[in-house]
């Protein structure tokens, strides 16, 4: 903000100067004094405007396009005469991807598996960061450097030994099978405890001398007060879990449980409808609007939760 | 990272009446979360071991042991140069690649222009979509003949490639669609770095005469290192997690078999070759053991803190 500041201070000064000024130094002066010349506005746009402009572009097309074409009859689409809109918009696309696939079981189930996975995951994160932070015990430092260690554990590594596991107890195609082995959290433990970390002490001090237990001290006076991080480490969760893909595939193999992005899978493998591009980004569409949707409208906690540890190192 | 807890430890009275009614409500809140941390993240890591030394078909109830069996036969056979190199490959395509044109995006959404923060949502946004709904765009996209890219190159009188049959193009492919999903994640990461570069050093040079690409290669480049190290270690741990949208766009892994994929293909593609796969887990989770450990020892040393 300074420099732009001080640089439109500049301008005006140069302006108001009725003898004309002199251009305050040689080389950069040209360009100054009269801010809106075609050079100028040239050069703002090359090297301003054109690189965001082309960013944002080369992010948002590919999704208009999956849209565009998802509203397409398919002579539209089946042709090398492209034309960007659709000349008469429909959702037939839509209606055969539901037929094809029971469309609305994937999305019921994806909804139940993210709304029960996310809200246990986010109590677990809570009452653990709380118990690491504020609660004594003696191996404490241990336990949280073993949280640390299984953020670095891919979990595509363990899907074999669980898959056995769940399998052995019939949790194959159930709701259970699906959530269990994904709900404990070392991001969100992670994330809330270096949030807890800052809390000032004394307002807990403060709750204990007042007589409240730990479960008071929890649930009336830390969670109150952290909103925005368990916010930030619930949204981060629900995207997670609504993506899920390498778990939800191998644990399920009939239609009536898969997710979203299982059910995409499927549609796109099904014969009638493998090379129906207007099909399949419908498909896209559901999978992907209700995140983006979300994302834009909170995505400052998402961002900050994603690129959480760059700044805490 | 946070120094130790900053509340007094019960060291010596330890086991007080207080400090045991402690130790139950530390255990009766975090019990569950650490049980199943242990249980499904890593007790899994033990069972692959030993599952790695069996010949076992999933699903079969027998299962022979043949100790070392597998993993000699990844490194003998063609799967080793195969499946590593193509796990080297892409793992440094896309990391490079998010990396470089995510440090470019951020330069130029640093600037103080209009709209710019429509712009830094729109390029974080495909990092936090499904990846198999992205892979199923793309695949439409590179189609090479309805296809919207066919379609520009016909425009400039170029047939288009054969994207999914040709091995090299379709690894080419996923890096291509990997990057353009995470670049937006080093984009922020890397303009976070950017924003809270001291102002007075880079005001210092300009005033000696020092270009915008002197200013940026020689004064803001070194002192991101710290950003640059964080990003480098987040985008090779996840680009060796790769897995939705190889998934997605070359289900059969015609060259684009890294080491995550092949282990799935072994187990649950056609093969069902439950113990050879988990001796493929095992090859990456040493990978990572040994990378993890790397950066550790060595680069962290190397890094220009701020």
């Amino acid at each position: 903000m300074s420099t732009q500041t001080a640089e439109s201070f500049d301008e005006r000064a140069t302006r108001f100067d009725p003898a004309g000024g002199a251009p305050p130094s040689g080389s950069q002066g040209d360009s100054r004094d009269r801010p809106l010349s075609w050079r100028n506005l040239a050069r703002t746009a090359a090297t301003g405007y054109l690189p965001l402009l082309l960013a944002t572009l080369v992010v948002v097309a590919p999704l208009g396009w999956m849209v565009l074409s998802s509203l397409k009859a398919p002579g539209e689409i089946i042709t090398t005469s492209l034309s960007v809109l659709p000349h008469s918009p429909t959702l037939d696309n839509y209606a055969q991807a539901a037929t094809t696939v029971p469309f609305a079981r994937f999305f019921l189930n994806s909804v139940v598996v993210t709304v029960i996975g996310s809200t246990i995951k986010c109590v677990l994160a809570v009452l653990t960061a709380y118990a690491l932070v504020f609660v004594n015990f003696p191996f404490k430092k241990a336990i949280f450097l073993a949280i640390l260690v299984a953020l670095m554990v891919p979990p595509q590594v363990s899907v074999l030994p669980n898959y056995i596991f769940i399998a052995g107890l019939d949790g194959l195609n159930t709701y259970w099978g699906i959530i269990l082995p994904g709900l404990g959290t070392a991001f969100g433990t992670f994330l809330l405890r270096q949030h807890f970390l800052t809390l000032p002490a004394s307002i807990l001090e403060a709750a204990e001398i007042d007589g409240a237990g730990h479960f008071r001290r929890l649930w009336q006076v830390v969670v109150p007060i952290s909103g925005p991080s368990i916010a930030t480490v619930a949204l981060v969760t629900i995207v997670g879990e609504w993506n899920d893909y390498i778990w939800p595939l191998i644990v399920t193999d009939r239609p009536e449980m898969m997710t979203l992005p299982v059910g995409l899978t499927l549609l796109a493998n099904s014969d009638s409808t493998s090379q129906a591009w207007g099909v399949l980004m419908a498909g896209a569409v559901i999978v992907i609007i209700p995140i983006l949707v979300v994302f834009a409208a909170l995505q400052r906690f998402i961002v900050a939760g994603l690129t959480q540890g760059s700044v805490t190192g | 990272m946070v120094k130790g807890s900053p509340r007094p430890k019960a060291a010596n009275k330890r086991w007080t009446p207080r400090a045991r009614r402690d130790a139950w409500v530390f255990l009766a809140l975090a019990l569950p979360n650490l049980v199943l941390i242990a249980f499904f993240t890593y007790r899994p890591l033990f069972v692959n071991m030993y599952y790695s030394t069996l010949d076992w078909t999933l699903g079969s109830m027998d299962a022979t042991v043949v100790g070392l069996g597998n993993y000699i036969e990844f490194f003998t056979s063609g799967d080793a140069p195969a499946v590593l190199g193509a796990t080297a490959i892409f793992t440094a395509a896309t990391v490079g690649g998010s990396m470089v044109l995510g440090l470019l995006v951020a330069v130029a959404l640093n600037q103080k222009v209009p709209g710019r923060t429509i712009a830094r949502s729109a390029v974080f946004a495909p990092y936090v979509l499904s990846g198999v709904g992205v892979g199923m765009v793309w695949l439409f996209i590179f189609d090479p003949v309805y296809g919207a890219l066919a379609w520009m190159l016909r425009g400039v009188g170029l047939a288009s490639p054969q994207w999914i049959n040709n091995p090299n193009l379709a690894l080419a492919m996923v890096i291509i669609v990997y990057v353009w999903k995470n670049l937006g994640y080093c984009a922020v990461v890397y303009l976070a770095g950017l924003q809270s570069m001291p102002r007075d050093v880079l005001e210092a040079a300009a005033l000696d005469g020092a270009g915008a690409l002197r200013r940026f290669w020689f004064i803001s480049f070194p002192l991101l290192s710290p950003t640059t190290f964080f990003l480098l270690i987040t985008t090779l741990l996840s680009s060796l997690q790769a897995f939705d949208i190889i998934k997605i766009m070359a289900p059969t892994g015609n060259g684009t078999g890294t080491l995550i994929f092949e282990s799935y293909l072994q187990a649950f593609g056609a093969y069902n070759r439950a113990g050879y796969s988990a001796a493929i887990s095992v090859v990456l989770f040493v990978l990572l053991l040994v990378m993890t450990g790397l950066q550790l020892r060595f680069v962290e040393r190397k890094v220009h803190y701020a």
